[in-house]
């Protein structure tokens, strides 16, 4: 009897009752700043003086080359400012303008060295900090970086329809005969997609983190790829939702075919768009030849993700332009990836890219799967584990003809 | 194939296609506009007229580490011979007398790149100790830095005095010190550095300079210069970045050595270089008289390239027959670039 009162009186609404909710709601947001602040001021009371040499790293987010010049973009990921005071290149000074301030943390600057270097060959440049620290950078195979002109951007362009939309629109050609086929094949024909799925979001999480790890890791490195997963998933969770609703408000009608079909445009345009920002900073740092082999590779390689966009609208009939706008939305995505690829390539934002390709198909199969089912309510029946695992045989198989 | 991407397999791939597109691009033809580039950039960067060194590798901008700061000029230390101070012993031999204070300090060893080294009397490399042979010579060693060290000679002494751990003082702890003592035998060219563990990195710091014994009657006159190649391993990768004759890296090359014409020159020519094998000298337009570690009379080879591995030294002679600049460096071309090399100028 007597603790009820207690704590009645402690925790009681009428001790706060005459402060209004959003005043309580800011209280300890203006503590924390107050103690920041204090804690600022006092330049950190207790912690001491700082122990070892400052850390100095710096990632090159960036290599431009040009005759008689290499031009490397840099980024201070560590906690201290880092000064450069002089360039190496294969072992010896080289003469080299910018970055004549240190750079303080998370800023960029871009040093332009004067090296007579020769196509084909390779160098490694050592930044030489001010402490008598190096930043090594290798450059593998030493090639013109392409000027950002218009024929330049009309190459990326080319590019990205040879990959991305020609091979798409190809695999959609596949209507007329999923159409044709039993329900029980149609089914199969499905899981199929989502075993290609399946593959694409492990290839492009993967891919993720290789470039996030090859980038600079102050913005997160390989979270960001994980992060981008997460964004994507739920912004098109979300979307979706409110396309059902919209849906439902209209027609009073389900999920529908053509429904899931724009989603898996969706989620195969995210991961196109990705697949071009590597395309295009691939080909503009010089480490990707095109190739007559290259492009059929990546058309038999892609044309298997315009079937997976037709599958689900077996039973509709689609118009052509709608066809023409599903297969647009999945495949030019490539196109305008290869312009930022080649024009503004970052590895931080190319690693979130993937993640967000790799996101958005985790999505559209969490909206396919449901159609897997057969009359009795599975999902992984005979079928359906058979189509799979022909899925993601025939990416694993298509992506090898890529790799020679 | 470690991993399945498809980006890193494009590169791979035969460049064949792409026909027109791809040449527009990578068929770029490649006159490099360098010198126009380096001229252009080096115009705007420039500094009292270094800039680039008109086409020799040389520090940013051609700027110069700041010797004063530094408290030792390379071009000083040239010709800067510590004979210290004598006196007489009772048998009236002369008794030479130096002190070197080991200590702590950081040296800018490329402008702008500070570099924690360790020296003998504030410099690297430490004073050219010399003295005249069959002379006592006493070396007081003040260890005043925090890590244990020594000084070791080269050339003939007893045991107890050659500066290694366990004989004679040992390892002089920090604040403690000692007394080296011997006689000056033989003539010749010899070092100093200290011997304490780990060998590569006390000595690498900057513990070491020369130690030139003169023949009792002397050598010819001639503008003697000591120049001891040594290189600075600022990130320890235990690699050198940076590499010279008396410390700084292309200290000659900005500010070429004056040598008289038809007069000898006299180099005493010292190696201390760690961590890569050898290191040599090579000097344009002319050819010297070598003298292998300064002992013998007669040189042993009419060369123009010497090369030494660390601890070899030896003197060279010759005089100049045409007035201009000569080049002088290492016949390594990567220690060449990275600092050792400079220029004679040679004036009626």
């Amino acid at each position: 009897m007597e603790a009820r009162t207690a704590t009645e009186r402690d925790v009681g609404p009428d001790r706060t009752g005459r402060l209004p909710a959003w005043l309580l709601g800011l209280v300890p947001l203006l503590l924390i700043v107050v103690a920041i602040g204090s804690f600022a001021a006092l330049g950190g009371p207790g912690l001491g003086e700082r122990r070892g040499p400052p850390a100095e790293e710096l990632a090159v987010e960036k290599t431009v080359l040009k005759p008689g010049t290499i031009e490397l973009t840099v980024r201070n990921d560590g906690p201290d400012a880092v000064a450069i005071a002089q360039a190496q290149v294969n072992d010896a000074f080289v003469q080299f303008s910018g970055a004549e301030q240190p750079i303080g943390r998370l800023e960029s600057a871009t040093v332009r060295l004067q090296q007579p270097w020769i196509e084909g060959e390779a160098y490694e440049v050592a930044l030489v900090t001010s402490s008598g620290g190096t930043i090594a950078h290798e450059i593998p195979v030493a090639v013109e970086t392409p000027a950002a002109d218009l024929s330049f951007f009309g190459l990326m362009a080319l590019l990205g329809i040879y990959v991305g939309v020609i091979p798409v629109a190809l695999g959609m050609l596949w209507l007329p005969w999923i159409r044709r086929i039993p329900p029980a094949w149609l089914r199969g024909v499905m899981a199929l997609t989502v075993g290609l799925l399946a593959f694409l979001a492990i290839d492009a999480t993967l891919e993720g983190f290789e470039l996030a790890g090859a980038g600079s890791q102050a913005f997160g490195g390989a979270a960001l790829v994980l992060v981008g997963a997460a964004v994507a998933f739920l912004a098109l969770t979300g979307i979706s939702g409110w396309l059902e609703q919209r849906r439902r408000a209209a027609r009073a009608a389900g999920a529908s075919g053509g429904h899931l079909a724009l989603l898996v445009a969706v989620g195969i345009g995210l991961h196109n768009l990705g697949e071009g920002v590597a395309i295009g900073s691939a080909y503009s740092a010089g480490a990707l030849a095109l190739g007559a082999f290259l492009v059929v590779g990546f058309a038999l390689h892609n044309t298997t993700e315009g079937l997976a966009i037709v599958a689900p609208i077996a039973h509709l009939r689609p118009t052509l332009g709608r066809l023409a706008l599903l297969g647009l939305i999945a495949g030019a995505p490539a196109v305008l990836g290869a312009w930022i690829g080649a024009a503004a390539f970052n590895s931080s934002v190319a690693a979130f890219l993937f993640g967000f390709g790799a996101g958005a198909i985790v999505q559209v199969i969490v909206q396919l799967a449901p159609s897997l089912r057969d009359g009795e309510g599975r999902t992984l029946h005979p079928v359906a584990v058979t189509g799979l695992l022909a899925g993601m045989a025939l990416m694993f198989a298509t992506g090898l003809l890529v790799s020679v | 194939m470690p991993q399945l991407s498809r980006r890193r397999l494009l590169a791979a791939s035969v460049p064949a296609l792409g026909g027109a597109a791809a040449a527009l691009h990578s068929a770029v033809p490649h006159s490099h506009p360098w010198h126009a580039e380096a001229e252009a950039a080096a115009s705007g960067h420039e500094h009292g007229g270094h800039a680039g060194h008109e086409g020799h590798a040389s520090f940013r901008d051609g700027r110069t580490v700041d010797h004063r700061a530094n408290g030792f000029d390379p071009h000083e230390i040239l010709r800067d011979f510590d004979w210290g101070t004598t006196s007489q012993l009772p048998s009236g031999r002369v008794l030479r007398e130096w002190e070197l204070v080991a200590a702590e300090k950081e040296i800018e060893v490329a402008p702008g790149v500070k570099y924690a080294a360790w020296t003998y009397n504030g410099r690297v490399p430490g004073p050219t100790l010399r003295c005249r042979e069959g002379e006592r010579l006493r070396i007081r060693f003040v260890n005043g830095s925090s890590h244990p060290h020594t000084i070791h000679f080269h050339g003939i002494h007893p045991a107890e005095m050659d500066g290694v751990p366990g004989l004679g003082a040992g390892e002089i702890a920090p604040g403690a010190s000692t007394v080296y003592e011997f006689d000056a035998q033989p003539a010749g060219l010899h070092l100093y550095h200290c011997h304490v563990r780990p060998l590569a990195e006390h000595i690498a710091k900057g513990l070491y300079g020369a130690f030139i014994v003169d023949p009792k009657d002397g050598r010819a006159d001639a503008d003697e210069m000591v120049m001891v190649m040594n290189g600075f391993d600022t990130n320890f990768d235990r690699s050198n970045e940076v590499y010279a004759a008396n410390s700084i890296g292309f200290a000659y090359l900005d500010k070429p050595i004056v040598a008289k014409r038809n007069e000898l020159v006299r180099i005493y020519l010292v190696n201390v270089l760690e961590y890569d094998l050898i290191n040599s000298f090579h000097l344009h337009g002319n050819l010297f008289d070598y003298f292998p570690t300064g002992t013998g009379r007669t040189p042993s080879e009419f060369t123009d390239t010497v090369m030494l591995c660390q601890g070899q030294r030896g003197i060279l002679e010759w005089r100049f027959r045409h007035a201009g600049k000569f080049m002088f460096h290492a016949h390594q071309s990567e220690f060449t670039e990275l600092g050792w090399q400079g220029f004679f100028e040679v004036v009626d």
